[in-house]
């Protein structure tokens, strides 16, 4: 990946994406949509998120694929830890 | 082994002597951090573990809780932050074109929205202080759902204030590597430091993508109860 | 340990290269470092057994004459504390995995040889904000630090004894990113993954929990220090918290950490079942997807430690089947095991002994596992000391025997001297020994209805409790054995040559001890692991 140098270019027009994003998040944070808020925000989250990492941590260039999958491991286990302890308080009331 | 290069003749100083070549090393360092990046993903991780089976158990706490924070100056953080971010990128970039100068700059610039972030910071931590909204030593509510409110408090104080530690050891890395930058230690071939140290940088901006909608804007105008 | 040099050497090695403290002290060399963690884990493992005999001797007789019911609770508290964070979990990665995972997969050092110094302090700061907190009075949670007994009930010194695991986690930590980039990124040419060691291997595998389990072991320390130093509410029942939630956070980490735990010690076994039978492992590809396995596996059954704790009884059901499913790849860790040894020519030195003893004692740990990990045994095993059997089966007839056979086979290399052949047979015996009749009559106790961690039972307990407070006299003296006779050997053992065993694998391929840079080139792999059929004489019987 150090070969790769991207244009300053780029980098302005992604953090011009992110600053659009923000003022999206926050002005449907105005709005009553019930679940579809969660929902809409944390998309939206995750949107800046992946320019975050593809474009200035340079994920998108990374040419060795282990570190990609480092990566991705580590979301996947955030995954286990959030959905197994869900599972538990999710069930607890059933009967 | 293909991704394993012959050795290069040329020595530079900056290679450690156990790496065959720059790229190997350069290849290590990246890949450290980022192994180091997924421990701070599990890191804080608990903590929205912790966030999300609450706010699962206790919903109408949480939107009253979450009512209380103040959306303008989050929202002017997260710009401030993501400013950081694109100058930090930047810094990189002349790391990579081994431009001295444009390197310290951007670096300065990432320093003083780091530090604007903190003030700000600071500033809605004094504001929830006075209004006795710190479970355990400061803490007064109105209504009988005190308690539960406390929990939401109590993660906000631990989630913010474990990212604003990040940040803090994050103004200190970047002001290192700008000392060293300043004193010409990086060169187009050897900036491995810097690289790492905006890897870092994005990703204590990426958990604050994700504190700012959860803490300030999923409830906003929810009503509570 | 400058007294390790070798007297006769003419050539240099990473021992004789140096003299001096400080040449230790700021050593990037990855087995110096190796051999500080040796000395600092060995102090560790003292201390934790000097509170396992006292646990012992007040467990001599059913009344509480001894010691206070206070005491006990602290003692037990802190030698869970220092067995499993500043013994256990460094063992086998810290001390065998530092010295020889570079070597084996041909490099020079570690991918960062300072951080790997840094982490040997990390522990050091670690333990000494544990003898802080055992010399000022110490600390009686439970090694498990529950909530909301830990945040709300005790004056003692939890935050330092919290802070001190913390750091030693970071220690942890960074060990394990040094061997996940160093097996990426620092094989020799032609090492390819299919030809690693399995200890190899078992120390990547490890590596992984260690990364992604260690932090959430990190927070929720850190989250317990919160809630005693300022008062927020995180666990607090009174303010709805939910207790429960701590256990599952603790538990993420510290059920995978039976892992970081047990992993390392199959790694070491391995390589020895393999040696002294003369033959390929069976299985290679099974073996080394085995740990893979039992690494990701981990991960998914941590809550089988909450099953009474008042979880969701449909959680507890997923969590039951989850469990059994690690059973399986350890299984065929065993199988192959045995069957690698299968028409082999067995030669049975030390190493290998302690190998046998692994093999039976694991397979004894693991399927009493299987009884607690059943939703509706556990009920009645649950805070027994079937339970306290089970673990010490893994940890110390798996580990810590693993660990002795690991020290042994790899002395040679290590020192560059021989260990007393016969002493190591005679060690081995007594720890065999003195651990079953330690640890085999708790199992019956657990069964009958012993409940663990109190500091009085009742008197029909009493004849297996003798039995288990005699086996662990034995068991100290064939830890005391070892201890002796390998400081012994550094000085007047045999001079060992550089592959004493005619074992494969490239750390035996370098002198003994090995020179700083491990090798004087660096090698060219051509051939696969374990290629015993090339190598035929058996090891010379000493």
């Amino acid at each position: 990946m150090s070969e790769h140098i991207a244009s300053a270019k780029l980098y302005i027009g992604v953090w011009a994406a992110l600053i659009c994003l923000t003022a999206i998040t926050a002005g449907v944070s105005w709005l009553e949509l019930g679940p579809f808020n969660i929902i809409v925000a944390l998309t939206i989250a995750t949107c800046k998120m992946l320019l975050v990492a593809l474009f200035f941590m340079g994920v998108k260039y990374i040419n060795q694929k282990m570190t990609v999958i480092v990566i991705i491991a580590g979301l996947f286990w955030l995954f286990i830890l959030l959905s197994l302890s869900m599972m538990d308080y999710v069930s607890r009331g059933w009967q | 082994m293909s991704d394993r290069a012959p050795v290069i003749a040329t020595h530079s100083p900056a290679l450690r002597h156990h790496f065959s070549n720059m790229e190997q090393q350069m290849e290590a360092s990246v890949m450290g951090m980022w192994v180091f990046l997924i421990t701070e993903i599990m890191f804080f991780g608990g903590m929205f573990c912790g966030y999300m089976v609450y706010r699962h158990q206790y919903y109408s706490a949480w939107v009253a809780g979450s009512q209380k924070m103040d959306f303008w100056w989050g929202t002017l953080n997260t710009i401030v932050l993501l400013c950081s971010s694109l100058t930090m990128a930047l810094g990189v970039r002349a790391a990579q074109l081994g431009r001295r100068k444009s390197v310290v700059i951007f670096l300065l610039i990432t320093i003083l929205f780091g530090l604007g972030f903190l003030g700000i910071k600071g500033i809605e931590y004094h504001s929830h202080w006075t209004e006795h909204q710190f479970p355990g030593l400061n803490w007064a509510w109105p209504d009988a759902n005190g308690n539960l409110v406390a929990l939401f408090f109590s993660f906000y104080w631990a989630m913010t204030g474990f990212h604003a530690l990040h940040m803090v050891i994050g103004v200190g890395l970047v002001a290192f590597i700008a000392y060293h930058a300043w004193q010409g230690r990086y060169s187009a071939e050897y900036y491995n430091p810097v690289e790492t140290v905006g890897l870092y940088w994005h990703f204590v901006d990426i958990v604050w993508i994700y504190l700012y909608p959860l803490l300030y804007l999923i409830s906003h105008k929810h009503i509570s109860g | 340990m400058a007294t390790a040099t070798v007297p006769t050497a003419e050539r240099e090695n990473y021992l004789n290269k140096e003299y001096g403290i400080k040449s230790w002290l700021l050593t990037t060399d990855h087995k110096r470092i190796a051999l500080l963690y040796l000395i600092l884990i060995t102090f560790f493992f003292f201390i934790g057994g000097f509170f396992a005999l006292l646990i012992r001797l007040e467990l001599l007789t059913p009344a509480g004459d001894l010691v206070q019911a206070d005491t006990y609770n602290k003692l037990f508290t802190m030698h869970g504390q220092v067995m499993v964070f500043f013994f256990l979990i460094p063992a086998v990665p810290a001390v065998l995995g530092n010295f020889l995972v570079p070597m084996m997969i041909g490099a020079k050092d570690l991918a960062f040889p300072r951080i790997n110094l840094l982490s040997w302090y990390l522990l050091v700061i670690g333990g000494v904000l544990m003898m802080y907190t055992i010399l000022t009075g110490g600390v009686d949670t439970g090694w498990t630090f529950y909530t909301p007994l830990s945040t709300q009930f005790l004056n003692t010194h939890v935050v330092a004894a919290a802070l001190a695991i913390f750091v030693a986690g970071f220690s942890s930590i960074l060990t394990g990113l040094n061997f996940i980039v160093t097996i990426h990124r620092m094989r020799a040419p032609g090492m390819t993954w299919s030809r690693l060691p399995l200890f190899v291997w078992a120390n990547y595998a490890t590596a992984i929990i260690q990364v992604l389990g260690t932090p959430v072991l990190a927070i929720s320390l850190m989250l317990v220090a919160l809630e005693r130093i300022f008062g927020l509410a995180i666990f607090d029942p009174q303010r709805g918290g939910d207790p429960l939630l701590f256990q599952h956070l603790f538990w993420f980490y510290s059920h995978p950490a039976v892992y970081i735990m047990i992993l390392p010690g199959m790694g070491v076994v391995s390589e020895i079942v393999t040696c002294f039978s003369r033959k390929r492992i069976f299985g290679y590809k099974f073996m080394a997807l085995a740990v893979i396995a039992i690494a990701v596996l981990g991960f998914l059954v941590w809550a089988h430690h909450m099953f009474v704790a008042g979880m969701s009884l449909y959680a507890g059901m997923m969590f039951s089947l989850l469990s059994y499913f690690v059973a399986v790849p350890s299984a065929i860790k065993v199988f192959n095991w045995t069957s690698t040894m299968y028409k082999g020519s067995i030669s049975y030195n030390t190493p290998m002994l302690y190998a046998f003893g692994f093999i039976g004692l694991f397979t004894m740990g693991g399927l009493t596992g299987l009884f607690v990990a059943a939703l509706g045994i556990d009920v009645h095993v649950t805070d027994t000391y079937f339970v306290v059997a089970h673990f010490h089966y893994i940890m110390v007839g798996g580990m810590v025997i693993a660990y002795l056979a690991g020290i042994h086979f790899w002395w040679p290399k290590i020192s560059g001297r021989m260990y007393p052949e016969s002493w190591g047979k005679l060690a081995a015996l007594i720890i065999f020994i003195g651990f079953n009749l330690t640890f085999f009559p708790q199992f019956v106790l657990g069964y009958l209805g012993m409940p663990r961690r109190y500091w009085q039972y009742s008197p029909e307990f009493q004849v297996l409790n003798v039995l288990s407070t005699a086996g662990a006299t034995i068991l100290a003296v064939g830890y005391i054995l070892p201890m002796v006779y390998l400081l012994w050997s550094m000085r007047y053992g045999k001079i060992a040559d550089e592959n004493p065993w005619n074992a494969a694998g490239l750390e035996w391929k370098t002198a003994s001890p090995p020179p700083t840079f491990n090798f004087d080139e660096t090698p060219t792999v051509t051939w696969e692991a374990y290629n015993y059929d090339e190598l035929k004489e058996a090891p010379v019987e000493r």
